[in-house]
């Protein structure tokens, strides 16, 4: 047998004895997401004894494959996209064991859901702006500030939370990252209703809100390193996503087209074809980068996914409000609500359109992405700084 | 549909883009191209015998067996994406991937066996813009078997020592073998020198039947082949085409700065780069389930022929811009680029008529003209 093959026959033992002891049928689905964590088959390119097996990433498709075959329950990563997209990555990367043994499991299995606390009114695309205050007081941090545009925060156990502890050093060296209790009294939360009607995120206001040291993630000071590790996955995680053939917003698309001929307009197949075939070139360069990642770590490349995500998902969901015609005229509910999910597929049509707008928005603008792979692919010279070298608390603001 | 394919190019296919690109570096400077435009087609059959010779690219898809290297469609595509980085002027597209694609499937060993070898050069004898499912034959077989009828412009006859010609029968389509010196082979003057195109005239020229009826199938497996793989050698243009404008624009200065600072241009190339990047997704997937005759591989080369199309002159109209004036010029040879991108966005199916018939294949069809929603 090939090592490739006795992976997979190690792995198909341990899925059979997983379901063994696991009926997915009779076991309830906490009880057996807990159990294939703790069987390393949550995530199996973690360690052992953190949800993993040690082995490269790709292998989690064949484990992923038999579970869904045998009707075991998955995790819904979209219920916790910023936990096991963003946090797990930089939990697993930056965080001690302990941070490891503790928060790893519950985010994985649902049970724990957290948000990112990075933005701030006077700091977005400039995320090393950041103002929001750290000021350590024996073993713990005392926080203050104001977070704004946080999805899921009213859902959320925990936050990674970026904060200034140096006001006194030049913006990117004066950072720290930390773990935030959003059930500390310091922290509150208030919906921020968006473009949908919804309020998928939030303001958070820190006043005086408590964090041991111990919920530290990386060294004092080096908090922009530590934020970049998560802003790499954060973009290969929003953009590489689409597993299956139309299994994305054109889908939709496609659908309507098949079921519904009285949409069909020969001026308009052109536009659908093509954009059928960027969301499927789309995907394949997705699954070319994740089959090039399988082994590293996320790199500036992820940007780029994410830029065409973005645009393709504005270009497919405005062409299929104007595919709908009279239909596209209407909107479902414009009733505020807090989702529990941030979906981006979900509702109809018009959710789908507006919605859409967010994603060249969210984890970096469609601009810095492009900045990114320009200075950090192509190698073209960087943006002039007007910022640099002076200390943060002296910057013109 | 496999969703298993490898994208990325395995070891085997990186020593071999290293053998041809060491190759055309030494052998095929973009001056030695840019003189094929002037008239100097002197390099193009010394580089085609060292291609096809030295590193046994004529025969790279036809099995040992039957004479040839045995490799695959994946191989293949290498080659290209290098032939196409270096806007080389062979008939490597022509011969060894269409001709010896209709030949293998024709099963007509000692002609296959001769080009395999690279003795001899071959051509399908269509117009070169022809779409794999609109192959429409007007040369037509007399009782005794001679041919005649004019085929207008062909790539590849110029330099073929055999015409593969459809020929329009009773019962369908039927593919004869014509010897070039039998025909009259007229070069024409071409969008795209370094794939020139030759009209074709069959007056009574004699021909031996490679394949009877069922010709069809035979051609046009072959340009759809040819269709899945001119994806790749539009990925190598448009490689070029960013490689090059990046660098240039990193060393130019205006306003006493690199313009490659500027962030009009910055986020103009960024796009560049990302599209360029799926254009490789999208060859590499149609190279894949080409080479392993995939039921998937038809919706890929369409797929592919549409993006890498619209890639390579987007990428070729972009470096020709962003060199300012001297983009313009004969001297420098972004021009090879733009005219092999837009002739190779023509060629094998044009990227819209590839979406009409993609439509047709994924269950999204063109309803009838003049309907009305
Ligand atoms: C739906 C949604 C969900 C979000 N969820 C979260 C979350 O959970 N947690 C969190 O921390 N944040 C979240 N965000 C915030 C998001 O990360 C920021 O909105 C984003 O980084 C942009 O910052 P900004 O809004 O301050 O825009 P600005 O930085 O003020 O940008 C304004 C415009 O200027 C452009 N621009 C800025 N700088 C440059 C430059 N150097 N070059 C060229 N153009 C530039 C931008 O591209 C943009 O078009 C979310 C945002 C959205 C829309």
């Amino acid at each position: 047998m090939t090592t490739e093959e006795t992976v997979r026959a190690d792995l198909k033992e341990r899925v059979d004895a997983l379901l063994t002891t696991h009926d997915p049928a009779t076991t309830d689905q906490l009880v057996f997401l807990r159990a294939q964590f703790d069987a390393g088959l949550a995530w199996v390119h973690f360690p052992e004894g953190l949800g993993g097996l040690g082995l490269p990433r790709a292998h989690q498709t064949y484990v992923n494959e038999l579970l869904a075959a045998a009707g075991a329950p998955d995790n819904d990563p979209r219920r916790i996209g910023i936990g096991l997209g963003m946090a797990a990555p930089t939990i697993l990367a930056f965080g001690t064991d302990e941070q490891k043994r503790r928060f790893l499991r519950p985010l994985w299995t649902g049970e724990e859901v957290w948000c990112q606390l990075f933005s701030e009114p006077g700091a977005g695309s400039d995320l090393a702006a950041v103002g929001t205050r750290a000021v350590r007081d024996g073993d713990t941090w005392v926080v203050n500030g104001q977070k704004v545009w946080t999805s899921s925060a009213h859902k959320a156990r925990w936050a990674i939370l970026l904060a200034r502890t140096d006001p006194d050093v030049p913006k990117h060296a004066g950072m720290s990252y930390f773990i935030c209790d959003m059930t500390d009294p310091g922290v509150e939360v208030r919906p921020l209703r968006q473009i949908t009607g919804e309020a998928e995120f939030n303001e958070v206001f820190l006043s005086d809100a408590r964090i041991p040291d111990a919920h530290r993630l990386g060294e004092e000071g080096e908090g922009w390193k530590v934020a970049n590790a998560t802003l790499m996955n954060e973009r290969v995680a929003i953009g590489g996503n689409a597993a299956q053939r139309e299994v994305s917003m054109i889908g939709f698309v496609a659908n309507a087209w098949r079921t519904r001929p009285e949409l069909r307009r020969p001026e308009a197949h052109d536009q659908l074809t093509s954009l059928w075939v960027e969301a499927e070139v789309a995907r394949l360069s997705g699954k070319r980068l994740r089959q090039k990642l399988a082994a590293g770590e996320p790199g500036p490349e992820g940007s780029g996914m994410k830029l065409t995500f973005a645009r393709l998902t504005q270009q497919i969901t405005g062409f299929e409000l104007q595919l709908l015609g009279e239909e596209g005229l209407r909107y479902a509910d414009w009733t505020m609500t807090r989702p529990d999910i941030v979906d981006f597929t979900g509702r109809d049509a018009g959710y789908r359109y507006l919605r859409a707008k967010g994603n060249s928005i969210e984890g970096g603008t469609s601009e810095i992405l492009r900045n990114i792979i320009a200075e950090r692919v192509l190698k073209l010279p960087a943006e002039p700084r007007a910022d640099k070298d002076i200390a943060w608390k002296d910057i013109p603001r | 549909m496999n969703d298993d394919v490898n994208l990325l190019y395995t070891d085997v296919e990186t020593a071999l883009r290293e053998s041809v690109s060491d190759l055309l570096t030494a052998r095929c400077s973009p001056e030695k191209v840019i003189a094929v435009f002037d008239g100097d087609r002197e390099i193009q059959p010394k580089l085609w015998r060292s291609l096809a010779l030295d590193l046994g690219l004529a025969g790279l898809l036809v099995p040992e067996e039957r004479g040839g290297a045995g490799a695959s469609a994946r191989e293949a595509a290498v080659v290209l994406e290098e032939l196409g980085r270096f806007a080389a002027p062979v008939p490597f597209l022509t011969s060894s991937v269409i001709a010896s694609a209709a030949l293998l499937h024709a099963g007509d060993d000692r002609l296959l066996a001769t080009v395999a070898s690279g003795e001899r050069t071959a051509a399908v004898v269509v117009p070169f813009s022809t779409a794999p499912n609109d192959l429409r034959p007007t040369v037509r077989a007399d009782g005794q078997g001679a041919l005649n009828g004019r085929v207008t412009s062909v790539a590849g006859a110029l330099e073929a020592d055999v015409l593969l010609v459809p020929v329009a029968a009773q019962d369908g389509v039927e593919l004869h073998a014509v010897e070039a010196g039998a025909a009259s082979v007229t070069p024409v003057v071409s969008m795209d020198m370094t794939r020139q195109l030759a009209d074709v005239d069959l007056d009574a020229a004699p021909g031996t039947r490679v394949v009877e009826a069922g010709g069809d199938t035979a051609v046009r497996g072959a340009l759809e082949l040819g269709a899945a793989l001119i994806a790749s050698e539009q990925l190598g243009v448009a490689q070029w085409c960013l490689d090059t404008t990046v660098s240039y624009l990193r060393e130019r200065t205006q306003f006493g700065r690199s313009v490659g600072g500027f962030q009009a241009i910055k986020h103009r190339l960024a796009d560049l780069y990302v599209t360029t990047e799926s254009a490789r997704a999208a060859a590499r997937y149609a190279a894949a389930t080409a080479a392993d005759e995939d039921s998937d591989r038809h919706v890929a080369a369409l797929m592919a022929k549409s993006y890498c199309s619209e890639a390579a002159v987007r990428a070729a109209e972009e470096c020709v811009q962003l060199h300012g004036g001297i983009g313009m010029t004969w001297e420098h040879p972004a021009h090879l680029y733009l005219k092999r991108a837009k002739a190779d966005q023509i060629a094998l199916g044009n990227p819209q008529a590839a979406r009409r018939q993609l439509g047709e294949l994924v269950d999204l069809p063109m309803p009838p003209a003049g309907s009305t929603a």
